[in-house]
């Protein structure tokens, strides 16, 4: 079997937001750039699928700037066998855009399953899943927490507002992947030193003959407005317990 | 004046609030415009009764028992047909599980830009404006989009659905486009055996973190949430623990939630926790540290131990419940 495996390319989730000059950009002074954490789920079911079956490969993809390739050694360290990074995707290329490159690379490579992340954080749309499905007319799940795969079927468990939704069907497919589907591993030492030795093929987005439309353009990147100071209570915990309760009815009218 | 249309997404055939806030929203954004609901599965033209107070003009209804389970690409491919059928400016998805599964899909399939999770939206001549929380909240994006239609989903729990209108009156129409089987479908649903409600969809949120020292404790968290008809978050620490199930996560890699009350007790307030509640109306942290970073995000607080206040505070809540 062989498995494609998106990885997108974006700020840790622990950085610090600062909006750059030009007022569209996050300041990418001291932010270090990650695999979205979702994408690390679908590497780890990847590489367990492979491992199961005793045979098929993995490959890693990624689309972005160039120095996204840094992600995609780190794939190929936890065991993907070969990677393709698209080095000239713009930052904010919309959902369309990026699901369009994903899809002519897809095309390429013909695999029986595309994992994904549920979405990349920083940008938090999920979109990328849904869209390349429908582009390469193929069926998806998004956002699993339950994956098997066998004998060319699927089945899947996803969370939906208090419920599961149990879902079945055929390769190959698109599945987005959510925490909870499995643990990702690191990668170790061997790893590390065999990624240096498997090939990291790179791409243009002209290339592979996509032509790009801005068909969502982001006009401004804004900080929440600054909440007003709190009413932070001290004392005796029956007095504080007991305002606080009057504050939220009385005040803030929540109760 | 536009048209627009509103995906009617039902669970076992009901229609939940983030889609009458949708087509509330929707009725504001087509001015003069007619709004269309599409509705799928048995019973869809029953649900022209339910969304015309908020502001449908009609219903297209798929009545076919195959669309009663989400299957993407026919629920995809429906949704395209009714946007051609309606010529909508735009078509509207609450940001639910589904509707955040079926928009890209759809959009996709429309040749269409998509917008997630607004939560604001404007609709021009040329183009769709909206406002988006991105990095978890930690910021908001303003993004434009040009083209008809404009797909975008609504974040829940932000538009007002306002109070129904009983005079208005929708009309549903038999709607049958040709659909494809969907190679992959929800075949059931199931209901966790501990049925609790979602953190995702609860106007109000009581969440335990660390300070709680224990998964024994955490009952004094569940019941101010049930004190307070809410729901029981955690922080990624004590899920991470196995204190309790993922489900309940609240922060970045968990669920984003924006109730109208959240209360973080014994949370002291990573990035990772404040980007998936910072959007909330009202914030509560109770926490022993006065310099927890989740004081500076709470509107109340109380410096003291969850210990000492979680009951007298429970207590109270009930009192003032049974005035």
């Amino acid at each position: 079997m062989k498995i494609l495996v998106g990885l997108k390319y974006v700020p840790d989730t622990e950085a610090k937001v600062k909006v750059a000059a030009d007022g569209i950009s996050l300041d990418p002074a001291g932010v270090k750039m990650i695999a979205s954490p979702y994408d690390d789920y679908a590497l780890e079911a990847a590489l367990k699928l492979k491992e199961a079956a005793g045979s098929g490969e993995v490959v890693v993809l990624c689309a972005g700037p160039e120095a996204a390739g840094t992600v995609l050694r780190e794939g190929l360290a936890k065991g993907a066998d070969r990677a393709i990074l698209v080095k000239d995707l713009p930052e904010r290329a919309d959902g369309l855009a990026r699901a369009s490159v994903l899809a002519a690379v897809a095309r390429r490579e013909s695999p029986d399953l595309v994992l994904l992340g549920k979405y990349g954080v920083g940008t938090d749309e999920g979109q990328t899943g849904p869209m390349l499905a429908e582009l390469l007319d193929l069926p998806h799940a998004g956002a699993v927490v339950a994956l098997t795969v066998a004998d060319g079927k699927l089945s899947a468990r996803r969370e939906v507002e208090g419920l599961v939704e149990v879902l079945e069907g055929t390769l190959p497919a698109v599945i987005t992947c959510d925490k909870g589907l499995n643990t990702p591993r690191y990668a170790n030492i061997k790893g590390i030193m065999a990624a240096k030795k498997k090939p990291i093929e790179t791409l243009t987005v002209a290339e592979l003959g996509v032509s790009l439309q801005d068909r969502v353009v982001w006009e401004a990147l804004e900080l929440p407005p600054p909440r007003q100071a709190g009413k932070i209570l001290q004392g005796d915990p029956a007095d504080t317990a007991r305002e606080l309760a009057r504050l939220l009815r009385e005040e803030a009218k929540v109760l | 004046m536009a048209e627009v249309l509103v995906f009617a997404e039902r669970r076992e055939g009901e229609i939940k609030r983030p889609v009458l806030e949708a087509v509330r929203a929707a009725r504001r954004l087509a001015g003069s415009g007619k709004v269309s609901v599409l509705a799928l599965g048995t019973g869809a033209s029953s649900v022209a009764a339910t969304v015309a107070p908020y502001g449908a003009d009609r219903v297209l209804a798929v009545e076919q028992p195959d669309l009663d389970l989400y299957a993407p690409e026919p629920y995809a491919a429906a949704l395209a047909a009714a946007a051609r059928e309606t010529g909508a400016a735009l078509v509207v998805l609450a940001g639910t599980a589904m509707g955040k599964d079926l928009a890209p899909r759809a959009a996709a399939r429309l040749q269409a830009p998509c917008l997630s999770d607004l939560v604001e939206v404007e609709i021009s001549e040329t183009d769709v404006r909206g406002r988006r929380p991105v990095y978890s909240g930690k910021a908001y994006a303003r993004v434009r989009a040009s083209g008809r239609p404009v797909v975008a989903t609504l974040r829940p729990n932000v538009f007002p659905a306002g109070s129904p209108d009983t005079s208005r009156s929708a009309a549903a129409e038999p709607f049958a486009p040709a659909l494809p089987p969907g190679r992959i479908r929800v075949v059931r649903l199931e209901k966790p055996e501990e049925q609790e409600r979602d953190v995702a969809e609860a106007a109000v949120v009581v969440s335990g973190g660390r300070g709680l020292k224990g998964p024994e404790n955490f009952s004094l968290v569940r019941d101010l949430a049930a004190a307070l008809g809410g729901a029981v978050g955690a922080s990624r620490a004590v899920v991470d623990d196995g204190w309790i199930p993922h489900a309940h996560q609240v922060g970045q890699t968990g669920k984003v939630v924006s109730p109208s009350l959240y209360v973080a007790c014994g949370i002291s307030g990573a990035v990772q926790h404040l980007a998936g509640m910072s959007t909330s109306k009202v914030i509560v942290a109770i926490n022993k540290d006065p310099e927890a970073p989740i004081f500076r995000v709470a509107d109340y607080g109380i410096v003291g131990d969850v210990f000492e206040v979680l009951p007298r505070l429970t207590e109270e809540v009930r009192r003032l419940k049974r005035e």
